[in-house]
């Protein structure tokens, strides 16, 4: 029988991070796979002969520039293009669009309003310092206000000390900024209700939450903290899709030693008088180590995976209770030609950047109604993009992939599960709502993938389908996630450990959860994490 | 809109020179005013109105049929501020009104004591379960209720008062295990659906929770942060214990007269139908006011226990304060979502379901969480509820003054009625009335046929009434991003403004609403203490 | 509330906005004249226009400024016009001098603050009638004054596309204007405005022209509406010819601007909207500006933070005018005082051939700059061939302005 040092259950991109940073520490580290593939929900599939789909995730930016350093992930393949701007049409024929030029993105605004074009300075200002005091979290295990380690409380000394660099008034600002709603904060500055409605989108996409609800302006943060080789912001598509991300995490992984099983679907991960001491596969195979890391969100990994007796039964309950709502879908569509907008002047650089049809807040938030009532949104709100137009490795000259992120789409319709026919059914709502900009999209449609959260949770194994690995409001963030005083990527049975995107930093495809999971372990194993680079600085 | 400076008329100024004076006779006003003559300071009220009392002004709405005001019962009454400043408005002990919930198809779930201390309706294990989380909630608001007796912490300059109650809240936390003080960090701006639903199971424990949480505020029981209103409502206590409510001995119209008691009793002069028209402030400090009738009365010190508004929009020249603050004081959110309805009847009503001697408690219509959150999803729109979810009191059974003899009146707080109305209110409210009788009726069939008079006052009535912004109760939404150093907003947080000599001290400074006492009584104490910013 | 962010027919205006994106950098109204006399092809992106940082030889057109006369651009400058009954209050509460101290057809230099007295931004503000003012500044700030106007009966909107600005400078400027005919402009004295004759097309009959300037030198502003701008170009260039006219780009200006004194936002300080960094922003009294503050007006933005901190002595930074030894001009340079202890930053140098020293503008941290004047030190990296000489230079505080000249202020101007 094969002996690893580490298992990795799931090889999603944080499970791959893991991996990648404990392997080239030295360790022997395998990672476990269900499907016949590694990437979890970054992936590129063939579901079409012709296509590759970006089919779960869909842009990159939050991925940490360390990690494609310290993994040597360029080397690997990975390469990611900024992508233009983008553009809400509007249903009176008109749209919005966003530029990368900064003149051409005020004028643009000014056609609407000269205020709010010059207003969007000040709130570009106000976030990126916002952005300025998350981004050193991130790659950062978060200290534990009650656990009153000389370690905690270092780190919390450090963050208040980060705290104190701003003014009294900009504490204040904080403070507001992180409990208020997206809404009431563009509120403050815009007057225009299709620029809120454009801006207001990084507020909510993943949330279970709409535009009003108290919180979603940080997690605009969520969307903004990123950034392309340094270009704060800005949003990209990884050429060869988002699968690109992982397999060069792959390849890195492997080229360190590691080893990769696919279609290997953990079942039980075992553990003796408080120790994990390895997992049996579904299909019965046994294999041990001392070092059990899930990549799995935190419900399958503690309902499911480990067995309730072995934990306590406080942490089990708050695992139960820990939110996992999904809240929405993604259709991804394959087209013979690349559609027309006909509102968006030609040659324009919108296409090659986000579309989006939802010209107001309050249209997006009577579709959250409609996922509170658990029904997906009759008039959804779609975070649209045709990578194709930047990225030739993807189809054949063109033809074209288009990615529709969708929100809202309930993880159960009304209480039950859903069936094919809700599922068409939500389809068409999308298709509808594209149709209605893009004379004639439907006949450009060669083939089209439904996800709902029930196959995301089937095929990717999120539970609920929620893509963050559960919801990012206040109570399930830093100490909080996923479970207040288990927020260290530890778990209740030594040697297990979780990485995946129910810890801080939490979702996106960010990487820091896998690679903040595996400084722990080298710490627990008194290793010095030499192969990790310092986080990158803030100045 | 203030006109350019004309220069005060000189034969009108008065010479009598006062210490302070309070703007605003309503509770809070004569609160800051009873501590500051207690303290030996000469201080003058005035009120625009005929008589004092603010929003718990009584008023006649029909011929014979009085209302007490806007509050129809007491929840947060400070027990230190009420000792301090002797008001004589007690409940006969051990006489905590209960809550009774309908929900229109089950018997309803009464609720006795402070809270819950025991539930009739419910099965027991659903009452102990009850119990379990009134217990935490009411631990987690022991610790808030901490920082309601002081001004807000002010960033860059925390003092040792500060240090002292970040610490006992810590020690507080501490007490009760790591546990504790984990679930609190991570429970404090949850909302109340998700912690409802943790801990119980029956439909309309779980709506009143989601009503108490959400009464006064823009926000669904499913929005985050949203258990901040339940904290609220539990940081209040009767009888030492949180989380009850009273109608004081007299009815709520002897709200008014008590603190008036305390003001007179310390010296202090009330002067009512004296509506100040203008702050005066010249190069960042006051010197008094001027009256609406143009006559000027000085003092060093000005406490406006008004709303933020409409002192700084409509009292002081905006050239006097920053073009950042007036952007930040017009920026409060505070369009009000509660209409409140005064009903005359011909005799009492009869709630299905309910004893007779629980008509004299507190009555709340909500069925579920999801008949509050459904309630609210029109008000993001401006629309009101279809189907609005109610808090029922009838007061003459507590003030049989209220009513003739043989009659009734009833008052009920009903949401949500958004301020901003897009249908507009002139054809909004006979709809909304009619809404609102029928679904009273369903709850008390016949009331319809004894109503004598209903008089409905929309959030645009109460702000012409009560000279409140947005009709908003609490001066200003109650959500986690207007409290404490934000209330009303950062630069006017601790009392003081960046006017010198002028103070805020209503319900729109901290803690904010309800009749607490604690944000006049708190600014007063301020101000005795040096009043720094 | 005034609403004139929005035209009357906001559906039409937008929509027919929509080709902007077609041209991404504006043109300014006199680019055709300034683009047929480029020889170097040097442009730069001034607030969102094609600017030139240079037309033929930035050295040149220096001297052009400083010994003939040089027509610049300043149509990009950002142009506010404030009206109404209460203008001058508004303003009063806006800025930071005292507008009812400003007469009809005056201009002052100015600057605005935030509420914590952080700089906003300096500009002109030129009083166009008894309510009606202009306001030009290098940054943006319409949603600040249209928040400011909250109470005040005054209408505020953005001109810079409509007005075309020029400025004329140097000696014989005013020779030029008198060649262009525009009789009795020999009259105006510093900082006063008032309007001629100008036949510029319909709508056009006049030009405002204002003796003011960014060098220090003798110079005038001309503004027209964007139509008029050519036939103005064109009147002023046929007019110079005998006296040296020569079009300037702003490398030249810059020269003179530090010359002068000037410093301008973004380069000598970061305005306390664009700053990211709480640390960056800065009071009046941090760059030099104090001479703007008047505490004996009517309340303004900033006021109690001002002097609040004149008070309690809390101001942290200080702008100074340096004059450096050598002739390498020290831009962005580290000041350091006993040649050890780092103290500040220079924003702005230059040689100077009119004074003939070396000379630059510098943030320094206080008390170096007020208290400790000598023993400063600017270290200056000048690459050559693909290697850094190194230098310490001493330097001394000196007054700004480095260069003044009696032609600035004599009136009636000289020809010559």
């Amino acid at each position: 029988m094969q002996r690893y040092d580490v298992l990795v259950v799931g090889g999603g991109h944080n499970g791959l991070v893991t991996a990648g940073y404990l392997q080239r520490a030295g360790l022997k580290v395998a990672v476990l796979e269900k499907n016949g593939w590694v990437g979890g929900a970054a992936t590129s599939r063939e579901l079409t002969p012709g296509f590759l789909y970006s089919n779960c995730s869909y842009v990159c930016s939050l991925f940490r520039p360390e990690i494609m350093r310290d993994l040597e992930l360029p080397r690997h393949g990975l390469q990611v293009v900024a992508y233009e701007g983008g553009a809400v049409l509007t249903r009176d024929g008109d749209y919005l669009a966003s530029y990368r030029d900064h003149d051409s993105h005020r004028r643009e605004f000014a056609r609407y309003s000269k205020r709010d074009a010059e207003a969007y300075e000040r709130y570009a200002r106000d976030v990126t310092r916002q952005c300025r005091f998350i981004q050193p979290l991130l790659m950062r295990t978060a200290p534990d206000p009650f656990g009153f380690r000389p370690r905690d409380i270092a780190e919390l000394v450090y963050l208040a000390k980060k705290f104190g660099e701003f003014s009294p008034s900009e504490m204040a600002e904080t403070l507001r900024f992180w409990t208020m709603s997206i809404s009431d904060f563009l509120d403050e500055y815009f007057e225009t209700d299709v620029i809120k409605a454009y801006l207001a989108i990084s507020g909510i996409i993943g949330t279970a939450l709409g535009p009003m609800s108290p919180g979603t302006a940080y997690v605009l943060l969520h969307h903004y903290m990123g950034e392309v080789d340094g270009s704060v912001g800005a949003w990209g598509y990884a050429r060869g899709g988002m699968g690109a991300v992982t397999q060069a995490l792959a390849s890195s992984f492997l080229a360190a030693g590691g080893t990769i099983r696919t279609d290997a679907a953990v079942a039980k991960i075992f553990s003796r008088g408080g120790r994990t001491t390895g997992v049996v596969l579904e299909s019965g195979e046994e294999i041990r180590a001392n070092l059990v890391v899930s990549n799995a969100d935190v419900k399958r990994t503690f309902l499911k995976l480990v067995d309730e007796a072995d934990l306590p039964e406080h942490f089990v309950h708050r695992v139960k209770h820990f939110k996992m709502r999904g809240s929405s879908g993604k259709v991804n569509i394959a087209l013979d030609s690349l559609p027309e907008f006909p509102a968006l002047p030609k040659g324009s650089s919108c296409i090659r950047g986000d579309l989006h049809f939802t010209d107001s807040i309050e249209r997006m938030e009577r579709a959250y109604d409609d996922w509170k009532a658990g029904r997906w949104s009759a008039d959804p709100m779609l975070d649209a993009m045709i990578p194709t137009t930047l990225d030739p490795t993807m189809t054949s000259p063109g033809k074209h992939f288009m990615s529709c992120f969708v929100q809202y789409c309930p993880p159960k319709v009304q209480g039950r599960d859903w069936t094919d026919a809700d599922r068409a059914a939500f389809a068409e709502t999308v298709i509808g709502q594209i149709a209605d900009y893009s004379p004639g999209f439907r006949d450009r449609i060669v083939h089209m993938e439904v996800r709902t959260p029930r196959e995301l949770e089937a095929e990717v194994g999120l539970t609920e389908g929620n893509i963050f690995q559960g919801e990012l409001t206040f109570d399930q963030l830093l100490f909080n996630r996923p479970v207040p005083g288990y927020a260290q990527y530890r778990s209740p049975i030594a040697g297990l450990y979780i990485c995946g995107s129910s810890t801080h930093p939490g979702g996106g495809v960010m990487g820091a959860p896998g690679r903040n999971a595996a400084m722990e372990i080298l710490r627990d194993l008194k290793r010095s994490p030499e192969t990790m680079s310092n986080a990158h600085d803030v100045i | 809109m203030t006109s350019s400076d004309a220069p005060a008329k000189s034969s009108t100024t008065s010479a009598t020179a006062y210490d302070a004076i309070v703007i605003g006779a309503g509770h809070n006003g004569l609160a800051a005013a009873a501590k500051l003559g207690r303290s030996g300071r000469r201080v003058l009220v005035l009120e625009a109105a005929n008589a004092p009392g603010g929003a718990a002004r009584g008023r006649e709405f029909a011929p014979g049929f009085r209302s007490a005001g806007l509050p129809h019962l007491i929840n947060r009454l400070d027990p230190e501020v009420a000792r301090d400043l002797g008001l004589s408005l007690s409940a006969t002990p051990g006489h905590a009104m209960p809550t009774a919930v309908l929900d229109g198809m089950n018997e309803p779930a009464v609720l006795r004591g402070a809270y819950g201390e025991t539930i009739d309706g419910v099965s027991a294990e659903e009452a102990a379960a009850f119990g379990r989380l009134r217990d935490k909630l009411a631990f987690q608001a022991g610790i808030l209720k901490r920082f309601l007796r002081r001004p807000p912490p002010q960033l860059g300059a925390i003092g040792i008062g500060d240090v002292s109650t970040l610490m006992a809240a810590g020690f507080g936390l501490i007490r009760k295990g790591r546990a504790e003080g984990r679930d609190f960090l991570r429970m404090l701006l949850m909302n109340v659906a998700d912690v409802a639903e943790e801990y119980l199971d029956d439909d309309r424990l779980k709506g009143l929770l989601s009503f108490d949480a959400t009464l006064g505020i823009h926000l669904g029981p499913r929005s985050p942060t949203s258990l901040l209103g339940l904290y609220y409502r539990l940081t209040g206590e009767v009888d030492g214990k949180s989380g009850g409510q009273f109608i004081p001995d007299g009815g709520m119209a002897a709200v008014a007269p008590a603190f008036l008691k305390a003001a007179e009793g310390a010296g202090v002069i009330i002067r009512c139908g004296a509506r100040v028209g203008r702050i005066l402030a010249d190069r960042g400090s006051t010197r008094g006011v001027v009256l609406a009738d143009g006559s000027e009365l000085t003092a060093p010190v000005v406490v406006s226990a008004i709303h933020p508004q409409a002192t700084f929009l409509h009292l002081v020249d905006p050239a006097e304060t920053g073009t950042g603050f007036l952007r930040a004081i017009r920026h409060v959110r505070t369009a009000g979502n509660v209409a409140k309805l005064d009903l005359a009847l011909s005799r009492m009503p009869n709630f299905t379901g309910l004893t007779g001697r629980d008509h004299a408690g507190r009555i709340v219509i909500a069925r579920s969480m999801a008949h509050v959150e459904e309630a609210f999803n029109p008000a993001k729109y401006g629309e009101f509820s279809q189907d609005p979810v109610m808090e029922i009191v009838l007061p003459s059974l507590a003030d049989a003054s209220l009513a003739p003899d043989g009659a009734c009146t009833l008052s009920a707080l009903v949401q949500y009625a958004p301020y901003r109305l897009r249908q507009g209110w002139e054809t909004g409210k006979p709809a909304f009335l009619k809404i609102v009788l029928d679904i009273l009726e369903r709850h008390a069939p016949g009331i319809g046929r004894t109503v004598v008079a209903a008089d409905l006052s929309t959030p645009v009535d109460i702000e012409a009434e009560y000279n409140l912004p947005g009709g908003h109760w609490h001066h200003g939404e109650l959500q986690a991003d207007q409290l404490l150093i934000n209330r009303p907003t950062g630069a006017a947080s601790g009392y003081a403004t960046p006017i010198e000599g002028l103070y805020l001290a209503s319900a729109g400074a901290h803690p904010g609403g309800g009749i607490s006492g604690l944000a006049g009584w708190n600014a007063a104490r301020h101000i005795l203490a040096g009043g720094s910013r | 509330m005034n609403a004139l962010t929005k035209p009357l027919n906001a559906t039409e205006a937008r929509r027919a906005a929509r080709n902007h994106i077609l041209t991404p950098r504006l043109e300014t109204p006199f680019h055709p004249r300034l683009a047929a006399l480029d020889v170097v092809n040097d442009w730069y992106n001034w607030a969102g226009y094609k600017a030139p940082h240079s037309i033929f030889d930035e050295e040149l057109e220096y001297f052009a400024i400083r010994s003939t006369a040089a027509l610049f651009d300043i149509s990009p400058m950002v142009k506010y016009r404030i009206k109404g009954y209460d203008a001058e209050r508004y303003l009063n509460r806006l800025t930071l001098r005292d507008v009812r101290k400003l007469a009809v057809n005056r201009i002052h230099y100015t600057a605005w603050c935030d509420d914590h007295g952080h700089v906003l931004d300096d500009g002109t503000l030129f009083r166009l009638g008894e309510q009606d003012f202009r306001l030009c500044c290098q940054e943006r700030h319409l949603p600040w004054l249209l928040d400011s106007a909250f109470g005040f009966d005054v209408e505020i909107f953005e001109e810079t596309e409509e007005i075309a600005g020029l400025a004329l400078q140097g000696p014989t400027s005013h020779a030029v204007l008198a060649e262009a005919g525009f009789a009795g402009t020999e009259r105006l004295k510093p900082f006063d405005i008032a309007t001629f004759p100008h036949d510029g097309g319909p709508g056009c009959s006049a030009v405002t022209i204002s003796r003011t300037g960014f060098t220090g030198d003798l110079g005038y502003e001309l503004f027209v509406p964007r139509a008029a701008a050519l036939s103005l170009w064109d009147r002023l260039w046929a007019a110079g010819a005998e006296h040296g006219i020569r079009a300037i780009g702003y490398s030249a200006l810059n020269r003179t601007r530090i010359e002068a004194g000037f410093i301008v936002a973004n380069a000598d300080f970061v305005t306390a909207e664009g700053a990211l960094r709480a640390d960056r922003v800065r009071l009046p009294d941090e760059i030099g500006l104090d001479w703007l503050v008047d505490p004996d007006k009517p309340s303004f933005n900033g006021r109690r933070a001002i002097l609040d901190a004149r008070r309690n002595q809390s101001l942290k930074h200080i702008l100074v005018g340096l004059e450096i030894e050598g002739n390498i001009a020290a831009e962005h340079a580290i000041v350091y005082h006993r040649g050890k202890r780092e103290v500040g930053l220079v924003t702005a140098a230059t040689w100077s051939p009119t004074a003939k020293r070396n000379i630059a503008i510098a943030s320094l941290e206080r008390p170096y700059g007020t208290k400790f004047v000598d023993d400063l030190w600017v270290e200056i990296y000048a690459m050559r061939e693909l290697k850094y000489q190194k230098m310490m230079k001493r330097a001394k505080v000196v007054p700004r302005p480095f260069v003044k000249l009696a032609r600035r202020t004599a009136t009636p101007p000289g020809l010559r």
